[in-house]
């Protein structure tokens, strides 16, 4: 296990960053009406701060030879039973750091983007107050030194993120979408709280070091039960099947959100706990490959559905699901995935960050339309979006030199070097990709315009614009900084370890083969959507469309599978409360005829029937232990 | 006659003396004499005190031997004994139960003493006797009478809850256990408004309770006749002495259980608990809600580990069955309650079942997690139900689900106090509810019974619906002509709250100085 380096200088205060945007988050949500004025930008501020305190540690690091990078720092004992502790303490190395800058920087940018997207919003204080909120409980989760705090985290972000999903509460699709998210992510949860138990019942420790230290020595069984319930929770996070339905309507929820945290961060915590306890899966073989099954299953699932819808939102949820199924699948390739399942969660973080930006000031100029049937042309009346957006769109289909080229590109060998079946699987999956990003590109900003009458699509004002051209300045120029100058995987080594195997043919093959698989379903989605006119109505559609726009059926299994039967066993089990017992004796009460009022009688009819269960409990809990005795 | 007179002349020439004195250690047991002195002095006021000086000096002596029950019990701390004849055992478990039964009882006092929320008065009927609806009732309340004899029945129920988690022979607890429930019996029947509901509230609770304490009383007798002994170690010693006698023993311990089970309100003995919670005075549920809880629990902790400790595999299959379907059916149950107080029920005893989680783990960590369960429901609970006699209408309390929409909006404050309350009730880390889920269950896991967990965590993802639902429902939706209003409380509801809602975060960020305590606190003493 690495040493832990004493938390000095800069790095004395990791609990700042944490404590910052958690101090705006409270100002904000408490201050009440006195800090409308000036509470959006002190919001902006508080990120903004946390984000420079991680630029210098970032620095900080750097200076220190790759073994001394990581930080601990202990505020106080949390919970300390018995043989259990847990810390309230911190540990930052340098998987740690990654996040902390893509969380505070995308972050910043995000609540800029806000001051403008919000500015005619009356809860505008609130929104900024929860988006502080989430930011405080994502830095928790990636800087905690044990499982326990970072289930904190983990909670908080599911916390902050069904408010903000829910912010425009008036629309009950906007409630039902937060609870939706809530439910499904409470589901996920009680993997990662059970795996929690397991790990300190079998090492007697929920700290990272502690367990990491002695993963070794569990039995695989065990291992794989921990791996599996792990991969539970991250599916949760992650919006990854069998529970990625509430990531679609989380698009409920302002643009911002969807930006922040259906696609820069709160769905990469999954991948984050994969990597993290990267450990536990390299020793649990058959947890690993559950991870991968999942994540190609959910990256095909996500451009299946990206494919067919029209709603822009809905249309980059399913290619956010997609690439984070990348990121899981190349987490799930052990040692030899590890690095870049990071590096892709790092540009995905920052060109997705920009697309849903771009889609929320096209929806802006829009009045809000979301149906891209509806757009059209845009590319003259808006012109720094469309710009940008085609950028980050350049970056997602992995066009050279911008940045998802590299990090897709490394997934992709990296699954060949495990076996060329799923190698393809994320070749061919690449190749969709570029199928439904062009058609969203060629509908929104080509073709001819489909505007509404009452619509009049305009250019949005600078402070949404500057955060879309930072972040297409990144989209173009992170994927070669981190290959070329400052190498990733030389980086997050000492955390994840490195590993590779030789190919049977050189690299540049399956490069070339994803890019012209990648061209290839470009120019389909061109000459279907640029080229000939889109209908205004949505045509019927094959199976597989119709299917896709339903988003694979994935809500109806949910409700089938786990909500009626809830409903269902509800309603019966109040229903014997009420009236089956209590109809019975009501009956028979009516037999026996009245001294008193109705009233009278209704009751002691009740509590005859109570009386009576009470009866049928006690002479089974005799049966029982006078069977279990006798036996 | 004569032959009678004889022995005792002998007996009294053989020791000297006629009786002997049995050694009891009063300041052991001083936290009882004084509430129980107090409820004494209690009833004398009510007998002889001006009706006006009634109200002050019962809250004097209320407060008052509360807070010095309190200090006692604090200063018995380490206190490790068994006294009055081996009937009432002292230790750490005992104390740490007594200390949470007064601070708990002083806020239900706050809240029962409550006389700013309703415009008529406090939360009891003017005077009890009279018939719902007649002539006398409206002159009562005209005349702005209030009624002072709830004090007495506190303090006598708060006697009987110090005495059952002590109690180290059966009798005794059946006797603790009368003595705290018939005034609850009587509390619970005493609301100011809705008086029919509450009277048969009162009425359902008393006959179903009886009912209970005879099972409990007769299981007491069949052990009896097994072992010819009520004392809980003089039990286990027989137990241990002839363990493959079969029948007589198996029903007594049955029978004894159902009596407890009762109280904790355990799935199927649960039916009473959402009537009489929703039917007793808001003040009264709130503090028979958090102390029954403890002091059953207490109890049924002391028979089990005790007396019935050697037994565990036989009674373990039984109360794994009554764990799971007490979460089960709680959780479940309260997904469909439109009643907030019936909602409130339901969660209790869904997390009666979260508590024998940590009961079945039969260990030091077991006793120890579900102490602090205890404490943690107990200030949650009794805060959440001083906002539910505060959200209310024209008509009084607003307890229908209804009319909390958009109460978020209407009183942020108020509405996110009960918030915290919920995710404290439904587990969500940085609360109490939090380390207290965690506790039991990681105890329960380390003894093995891995499934019951499972199956645990699935119950309180069920019920973290239903708690999100009332967040939901007071933040997300508009408030409209329905939604109730939050009245503004005195002092004494404030004060209350405020330590609920304060014990409840605390505990979930700095939970250390409990969980040493509930540690520290040791085994039941034998």
């Amino acid at each position: 296990m690495t040493e832990l380096m004493p938390a000095e200088g800069v790095f004395s205060l990791i609990w700042v960053l944490i404590a910052l945007p958690l101090a705006g988050a409270a100002i904000l949500l408490f201050g009440g009406r006195r800090t409308n004025s000036w509470g959006p930008y002190l919001g902006v501020l508080t990120v903004a701060a946390s984000g420079v305190i991680g630029v210098l540690m970032l620095l900080g690091m750097m200076q220190n030879s790759p073994e001394q990078r990581t930080y601990g720092q202990t505020l106080f004992t949390w919970v300390f039973s018995g043989s259990f502790q847990a810390d309230m303490a911190f540990q930052l190395d340098q998987l740690s750091i990654i996040f902390v800058l893509l969380i505070t920087i995308v972050g910043t940018l995000i609540h800029v983007y806000s001051l403008g997207y919000m500015a005619h919003d009356d809860n505008r204080r609130k929104f900024f107050g929860e988006l502080n909120l989430f930011v405080a409980a994502m830095l928790l989760l990636v800087l905690a030194n044990n499982y326990l705090l970072l289930y904190v985290g983990w909670e908080g972000v599911g916390l902050a993120s069904y408010l903000l999903i829910s912010f425009w509460q008036h629309k009950p699709s906007a409630a039902a979408a937060g609870k939706k998210a809530f439910i499904i992510n409470r589901v996920g949860d009680v993997g990662l709280s059970l795996a929690i138990m397991l790990m300190f019942v079998t090492f007697g420790s929920v700290g990272f070091q502690d367990v990491f230290g002695v993963a070794d020595q569990a039995s695989e069984g065990t291992l794989t039960a921990i791996g599996l319930l792990l991969l539970l929770a991250a599916c949760g996070k992650s919006a990854q099947f069998p529970l990625q339905s509430w990531l679609l309507d989380a698009m409920e929820g302002p643009t911002p959100v969807s930006a922040l945290i259906h696609a820069a961060t709160m769905v990469t915590a999954g991948v984050y706990l994969i990597v993290r306890s990267n450990v536990i899966f390299t020793a649990a073989e058959w947890a690993a490959v559950a991870v991968i099954v999942v994540g190609l299953i959910t990256m095909w699932m996500g451009a299946i559905i990206g494919s067919a819808k029209d709603d822009i939102k809905k249309s980059l949820a399913g290619s956010t699901m997609s690439q984070i199924g990348y990121m899981i699948t190349a987490a799930g390739l052990g040692p030899i995935g590890y690095v870049f399942a990071i590096f892709h969660l790092l540009t995905h973080g920052v060109f997705k960050a920009g697309l849903f930006l771009g889609a929320g000031s096209v929806m802006h100029g829009m009045n809000d339309n979301v149906n891209m049937r509806r757009y059209g042309a845009l590319r003259g009346v808006m012109v720094i979006t469309a710009g940008t957006f085609i950028i980050c769109y350049l970056a997602i289909i992995g066009i050279p030199p911008f940045d998802g080229f590299f990090s897709k590109d490394d997934i992709i060998h990296a699954s060949f070097e495990r076996s060329p079946i799923i190698g393809i699987l994320a070749m061919l999956a690449a190749g969709l990709t570029g199928f439904y990003m062009t058609r969203m590109v060629a509908m929104t900003f080509f073709g001819k315009a489909r505007w509404e009458d009452d619509a009049h699509p305009h250019e949005s004002p600078k402070v949404m614009t500057i955060p879309l051209i930072i972040l297409a300045i990144g989209a173009t120029f992170l994927g070669m900084a981190l290959v070329y100058w400052g190498n990733i995987e030389s980086w997050l080594e000492p955390v994840t370890g490195v590993e590779t195997v030789e190919l049977a043919l050189p690299s540049w093959v399956y490069e070339l083969t994803t890019l012209v698989l990648v061209l290839i379903g470009a120019a389909i989605a061109w000459v279907s959507y640029a080229r000939r006119d889109v209908p205004v109505e949505a045509p019927h559609g094959s199976w597989l469309t119709r299917a896709a726009r339903e988003e694979l059926y994935g809500n109806q299994v949910n409700d089938a599978l786990v909500v009626q039967p809830t409903y269902y066993t509800s309603r019966l089990l109040v229903w014997f409360d009420n009236k089956g017992v209590d109809g019975f004796v009501n009956g028979s009460a009516a037999f026996v005829g009245g001294l008193s009022g109705r009233l009278r009688r209704y009751q002691t009819g009740f509590a005859r029937s109570y009386a009576l269960s009470m009866v049928g409990g006690a002479v089974l809990v005799v049966l029982a232990l006078v069977l279990v005795r006798m036996s | 006659m004569s032959a009678l007179a004889s022995a005792v002349a002998v007996v009294v020439a053989d020791e000297g003396t006629p009786f002997d004195l049995p050694s009891i250690n009063y300041s052991a047991i001083a936290p009882i004499l004084i509430i129980f002195g107090a409820a004494i002095v209690s009833v004398l006021v009510e007998a002889f005190a001006p009706r006006r000086a009634r109200r002050p000096m019962q809250l004097v002596i209320v407060i008052g031997s509360v807070i010095a029950a309190l200090v006692v019990v604090i200063s018995l701390a380490g206190t490790r004994l068994v006294t009055a004849e081996g009937a009432i055992a002292i230790d750490g478990p005992a104390l740490v139960m007594q200390g949470t039964l007064l601070v708990v009882s002083l806020l239900g006092a706050l809240l029962m003493a409550e006389r700013g929320i309703d415009p008529l008065g406090d939360a009891f009927a003017p005077r009890a006797s009279t018939l719902p609806g007649s002539e006398d009732e409206k002159q009562f309340t005209q005349r702005g009478y209030l009624q002072t004899e709830i004090w007495p029945f506190f303090l006598f129920a708060l006697t009987g809850m110090l005495v059952f988690p002590a109690a180290n022979d059966l009798l005794l607890m059946f006797v603790a256990l009368e003595v705290m429930s018939l005034p609850l019996y009587l509390l619970a029947g005493m609301a100011r408004r809705r008086r029919l509901l509450s009277q048969e509230a009162s009425l359902k609770y008393f006959l179903l309770g009886a009912f209970s304490s005879a099972f409990f009383l007769y299981g007491t007798a069949m052990l009896y006749g097994f072992s010819g002994t009520v004392s809980l170690v003089g039990i286990a010693d027989a137990l241990s002495a002839k363990p493959s006698e079969g029948a007589l023993v198996a029903i007594g311990m049955a029978l004894l259980l159902v009596g407890l089970l009762f109280k904790v309100a355990a799935v199927p003995f649960h039916q009473w608990t959402p009537d009489a919670y929703q039917g007793a005075p808001t003040p009264v549920t709130g503090f028979m809600a958090a102390t029954v809880k403890i002091a059953a629990f207490g109890a049924l902790l002391r028979v089990l580990y005790v007396s019935l400790g050697g037994m565990r595999w036989d009674w373990e299959p039984m109360l794994w069955i009554i764990a799971v379907l007490t979460m089960l059916v709680g959780s479940i149950v309260a997904v469909t309650q439109t009643d907030i107080k019936r909602m409130l029920a339901y969660s209790s005893i869904a997390q009666a079942g979260f508590i024998l989680v940590g009961v079945l783990a039969v260990s030091p960590e077991g006793l120890s997690s579900s102490m602090f369960y205890l404490i943690a429901y107990a200030f949650t609970t009794i805060g959440a139900f001083a906002v539910v006699s505060m959200v209310r209408d024209a008509n009084g309390e607003a307890t229908h689900l209804s009319k909390w929409a958009g109460l978020g909006k209407k009183s942020p404050l108020v509405a996110s106090i009960f918030a915290v309350f919920m995710l404290a009730l439904a587990g969500i880390p940085l609360t109490s509810g939090f380390i207290g889920k965690f506790g039991v269950f990681t105890a329960a896991v380390a003894s093995g019974a891995v499934w019951l967990v499972i199956i645990a965590v699935v119950a309180s993802l069920i019920a973290a619906f239903f708690y999100a639902r009332v967040i939901v429902l007071m933040f997300f939706s508009d408030p409209g002509p329905d939604t109730a209003s939050v009245v503004v409380p005195s002092t004494f509801t404030t004060i209350a709250l405020a330590a609920g809602a304060t014990v409840t975060i605390v505990l979930g960020i700095v939970p250390q100085p409990v969980l040493e305590l509930v540690s520290n606190a040791g085994i039941f003493i034998r």
